[in-house]
């Protein structure tokens, strides 16, 4: 497997000029954007990694008069923080990826649903807002965004869920098919696509699909805007490319005693130390949404698993059995063979729910709770049992 | 169509289909919890999930539609794990209490548990003992939130159904549950009593508050005399839960078992209901008279019925200005309560304080409405208790009645005797059709112009009916309708009410006459009823009730010997000074949450 | 001091009475309010013809939308696993101290609740927490101190 040196780039966060972007695009046909962006190989960056043309594409082809562009600023997975750091240093390159998205496939409404945690960003964001209108429509984009926010609730970052938020209900994953593109915000044809996947736009835009690519790997191409933290003397973000292995991940920002890096936050994977050099972060390896945990040897496993099943516990919805049921029984489970009340072999039973959750839960949510919770069990369950 | 396999069979369906739907076609079961024919689709039970070849994850077969080329595998290693967790994982959220469930044996998850889980209790039990809370505060409903598995079939149907939204979903992940708002005792909130919640629960977590100890009490208890009434929509049900298809009629039998239990008289609410026509339609007239001939503000039309408790609560919480709208009749049963306390007692010459009167309902509402403080005009509790049918099948059944072999039997009298117009009140459209007979033909002296007095327009399961009726041929005092046409209209299921007085309250449409049921299918579909309802049982149960009027010797309200009778010896004309006392009542305005 | 069925009839006339209204109006309540009183909600319903349990039914979904009595200042400490492994417990029990109330409570004087809240997004700059919106991270016992004691002379 193709594996790259740990490279850190500078296109996210770089200055632009918006309006010569966005005249650009402008000029640009919509087929030509969007076979650009499917050409560039940018995958979404949220964490579920669809790709982000296709995506597109698919919308552009829905006749419909009202179609909606939706950012997906509900930055909620834990470890985490690249969002917020992007709306707070380069909004502009946010809006201008909307306005070039609502161009190609037809929407003249961008929605950006920020969450709550982020509401302090408001004043300024909507600042800079303001001028962008003025700006595109100067241009000639027929195009307006407006923040809707969120209230407190994971399970929005679910693109569905954000829908049922936005239209005023409880945050519940719909069922799917039909897709967003399809049916989406007020049931009309849907883009959502997260923060920096908006702002992948303007940098494929800016430098073309080619040398877009020239970062990253064929199946993970492009930088991604890391969030490090846990056990590490430099947590922060770092924009890197894409496709390094786990061990050079540590070699960078470890603190000489990493036992295990958790790639995705809670919904992704846990990887311990005799799989650093093997495993890519990447699509092809472990995806992931940004975040990267660093533990190290102080710290206890048991503890990691069981904020994480704390975490699912709260914010699951709650609308289907696996989640609802399952992310209390993988909680109250571990916690009885740690206190010696079930016996150690009922984490196998444990593991399998994990991998019914995995298939039968009605969405990401539930179907990644079991990523965490059987590699962190596989590769440290003395931990969890003693 | 759709072209795919399940299980390697070919089957096509039409598209927007689900993959439940081409299972069933082909006789494929899987099987559902949350899924329910009478509501919208949600997948969020996931009992129903099936593999779909080249697809990671498993697919809800209720909520996924069928896409050609589809390769579905319904019993998979995949599936068959999947599923087996599934009701683990429900049955460690569920108080599985089944022995002393009242839904014992007619229980969703009772049923998937003996098919799929062997017993194993694979999970950590969830319900803590010492939280359980158990809400009796309803008149009608009792609500266990212990035994709740989230299907959220009863927030759907308060609110598609009904327009309630009584119930909701609250709180997420593991503090998800259904409550009311800011989780009120059921009796303070908008709850209509209807029901509907209970017969599509599919556990024992929403029943009716049950009243069948009361009742043996009375029976057993020397000094007093019981009195019993059934509603129309009973005889057309009861079979289901004692081994009939759906549809059977078992009236006579009915008899038999209730005299076998040892109620005193065996009574119909048939006959009030035939009463409750003269009251009625006089009222109809009284107004029709007040608003065309004296040009009354005051008088408000159209003319509401008010023979569905939960209608009325509806109204009081929700729409209390059209309350003047409300026929300011009583029901049937508060009707036959009533008069059992003053007329059957002076007949029988009993003591009205040792008569027990009871009343068995297809209804959980009417427990309610017998409870209401104006239901004492008797200067006792008109209606001392309600029974559901599901009740008395229960008592039939403690009883240790073999109902097959019963012989039928005739009601008692005084107020046993009944006509078709009286039987039909247990379906949608049927007190319009018996008003009908009987208004039409005061005003012209004629019967309805409609073959076999059956009238077509305002009968069957369609939720919003209208129909019109052409007055002539007037007798002189009611020449003042001469030429009227008489519009009327009918809704069952409290969203179809809502949205056909939000047209009249708009002015879209103007009516004379509207009659309204709470229940989908009217009575016959009550919140008492056997369980399951659904579409077709409805349909069954009321072809049955039109089967009953067909029999009927008399047809008309007005021809009822006993209600002739008690006019005249009891109460003077429909609508007196004293039938207004009885028999009638008011309505008053309630919180809206 | 306004009342509760102006303020909810003021931000129906910002917002509308389509569903899509219910989310920013009861935000709106709560800015002003710290939390959603029943009668909040009852009212809410009334303008927008829901029932009182579909508004409660949404609102007790989100985390930021209260329906129990908070004090003026909600204090949301992030218990998620970053912060939980940098210090979050003396965060709590230095807030303990100072407030007198344990957490999920509120002071006496109805100035401050202090809950525990998931992930919010400062792993970096752990231990971190909210009050009202405004964030505060990288914080110490004697930080921390400054920044209430700042709250408490407000």
């Amino acid at each position: 497997m193709e594996t790259k040196k740990l490279n850190k780039v500078d296109l996210i966060f770089e200055h632009v000029d918006p309006r010569v972007i966005l005249t650009k695009a402008f000029k640009m046909s919509n087929d030509d954007i969007i076979n650009e962006v499917i050409e560039s190989g940018l995958k979404g960056r949220g964490g579920a990694g669809f790709p982000t043309g296709m995506k597109w594409k698919f919308a552009a082809g829905e006749k419909s008069k009202e179609k909606y562009i939706v950012c997906n600023a509900d930055e909620g997975e834990p470890g985490t923080f690249k969002d917020r750091e992007i709306l707070d240093r380069v909004a502009y390159k946010v809006y201008s990826g909307m306005a070039i998205a609502g161009k190609a496939i037809g929407a003249k409404k961008g929605v950006v649903y920020l969450r709550a945690e982020y509401k302090f960003l408001i004043p300024q964001l909507m600042m800079e807002l303001d001028g962008f209108h003025t700006l595109i429509k100067d241009i000639g984009y027929n195009f307006q965004i407006e923040y809707k926010l969120g209230s407190g609730a994971y399970i929005c970052g679910e693109e569905s869920a954000l829908f049922e938020s936005i239209e005023g209900y409880r945050g519940e994953p719909r069922n799917k098919p039909p897709y967003p593109t399809q049916n989406g915000l007020f049931g009309k044809p849907t883009v959502i696509n997260n923060v920096e996947t908006l702002v992948n736009i303007v940098i494929i835009v800016n430098y073309g699909s080619a040398k877009y690519k020239s970062h990253g790997t064929r199946f993970s191409t492009g930088a991604k805007v890391f969030s490090v933290s846990g056990d590490t003397p430099n947590p922060g973000i770092y924009e890197l490319e894409l496709g390094m292995s786990v061990l050079e991940f540590v070699n960078e920002f470890g603190d000489g005693d990493t036992k295990a890096v958790q790639v995705g936050g809670a919904s992704g994977l846990c990887v311990p130390r005799k799989l650093f050099a093997s495993t890519i972060i990447g699509f092809e390896g472990v995806p992931t949404g940004g975040s990267v945990k660093l533990f190290n040897s102080t710290r206890s496993m048991y503890n990691v698993l069981h904020n994480y099943l704390d975490f699912f516990n709260e914010e699951s919805c709650g609308n289907c059995t696996p989640c609802r049921v399952g992310c209390q029984q993988l909680l109250l489970g571990v916690e009885a063979v740690k206190k010696g009340d079930m016996k150690s072999s009922y984490l196998n039973e444990l593991a399998k729910l994990a991998d019914t959750m995995k298939v039968a839960s009605k969405c990401g949510l539930g179907q990644s709770v079991g990523n965490a919770f059987n590699s962190i069990l596989e590769n440290f369950r003395e931990e969890i049992i003693y | 169509m759709i072209n795919l396999t399940i299980n390697s069979k070919p089957v096509s369906v039409p598209e927007g289909s689900t993959v439940l739907k081409a299972a069933e076609k082909l006789n494929i079961h899987i099987p559902t919890l949350c899924n329910h024919d009478d509501l919208c689709v949600v997948g969020n039970c996931r009992v129903c999930v099936v593999e779909q070849k080249g697809a990671r994850a498993l697919i809800a077969s209720c909520a996924h539609p069928a896409t050609e080329g589809m390769e579905i595998l319904t019993n998979s290693l995949k599936v068959r794990n999947a599923r087996k967790h599934i009701v683990e994982l429900l049955l460690s959220e569920h108080r599985a209490d089944c022995t002393k469930c009242y839904r014992n044996q007619n229980c969703e998850l009772q049923t998937l548990a003996n098919a799929y889980s062997y017993g194993d209790h694979l999970f950590i039990n969830l319900i803590k003992d010492h939280e359980i809370m158990i809400d009796q505060t309803s008149a009608s409903i009792v609500k266990d939130d212990s035994k709740c598995i989230r299907c959220q079939r009863c927030v759907r149907t308060c609110a598609e159904l009904q327009k309630v939204s009584a119930l909701a979903v609250s709180g997420k992940g593991c503090n998800q549950k259904i409550s009311t708002f800011h989780d009120r005792p059921l009796s303070h909130v908008v709850c209509t009593n209807c029901g509907q919640c209970i017969i599509r629960c599919p556990t024992g977590a929403l029943t009716e508050k049950t009243q069948i100890e009361q009742v043996w009490d009375a029976i057993y208890n020397q000094g007093k005399h019981v009195v019993v009434q059934t509603a129309p929509a009973v005889r057309v049900a009861l079979g289901e839960d004692l081994g009939y298809d759906p549809g059977e009629r078992v009236t006579g039998k009915l008899v038999t078992a209730l005299r076998q239990i040892g109620f005193d008289s065996v009574l119909d609410t048939d006959f009030s209901a035939d009463l409750t026509i003269m009251e009625e339609g006089t009222e109809l007239l009284t107004r029709l008279k007040k608003v065309l001939v004296d040009g009354d503000k005051e008088t408000a039309l159209p003319l509401f019925t008010s023979c569905s408790p939960g209608w009325i609560k509806f109204i009081e919480h929700k729409k209390p200005g059209l309350i003047p709208h409300l026929s300011t009749c009583k029901s049937p049963q508060q009707m036959f309560g009533v008069l059992a306390k003053t007329y059957y007692a002076g007949k029988r010459k009993l003591n009205p304080a040792d008569i027990v009167s009871v009343s068995i309902m297809p209804c959980t509402a009417k427990k309610f409405e017998a409870n209401r403080p104006e239901m004492r005009a008797s200067g006792y509790k008109d209606v001392d208790f309600v029974l559901t049918t599901r009740e008395l099948a229960i008592m039939i059944r403690q009883s240790g009645i073999d109902f097959r072999a019963l012989e039928t039997d005739n009601y008692d009298s005084i107020m046993g005797t009944s006509t078709g117009a009286g039987v039909i009140f247990g379906a949608t459209g049927g007190v319009m059709e018996a008003a009908l007979r009987t208004a039409y033909e005061i005003v012209t002296g004629k019967e309805v112009p409609f073959k076999d007095l059956n009238i077509v327009p305002v009968r069957g399961l369609e939720g919003v009916k209208e129909a019109s009726l052409k007055i002539e041929g007037c007798k002189k005092e009611w020449a003042f309708l001469e030429g009227v046409e008489l519009q009327v209209a009918i809704a069952h299921g409290l969203t179809n009410a809502d949205k056909l007085i939000s047209k009249v309250v708009s002015g879209e449409a103007s009516y004379h006459f509207i009659e309204i049921m709470a229940c989908p299918g009217g009575c016959i579909g009550g919140g008492g009823q056997p369980i399951p309802t659904n579409n077709t049982i409805r349909q069954k149960r009321v072809d049955a009730i039109y089967a009953e009027d067909m029999e009927m010797k008399l047809r008309k309200s007005h021809d009822n010997p006993e209600i002739i009778a008690v006019y005249k010896d009891f109460l003077g004309e429909p609508n007196s000074h004293k039938a207004h006392e009885l028999l009638h009542t008011q309505y008053i305005e309630r919180i809206r949450n | 001091m306004y009342q509760i069925d102006n303020l909810v009839k003021d931000l129906v006339k910002q917002h509308g009475r389509a569903r899509e209204a219910l989310m920013p109006i009861l935000q709106g309540v709560v800015a002003q309010h710290n939390y959603l009183t029943d009668e909040a909600m009852v009212e809410v319903a009334k303008e927008l013809d829901l029932s009182a349990a579909e508004v409660y039914g949404t609102a007790s979904f989100y985390t930021f939308l209260d329906t129990e009595p908070r004090g003026k200042y909600v204090i949301r400490v992030c218990k998620t696993i970053t912060c939980a492994m940098k210090g979050k417990n003396e965060i709590i029990e230095v807030l303990q101290e100072m407030l007198r109330i344990n957490v999920g409570e509120t002071t006496l004087n109805d100035k401050f609740t202090i809950l525990e809240t998931n992930c919010i997004g400062w792993c970096h700059k752990a231990p971190a927490i909210l009050i009202n919106d405004t964030p505060y991270t990288d914080l110490t016992r004697e930080k921390l101190v400054k920044i209430i004691k700042e709250y408490m002379h407000q």
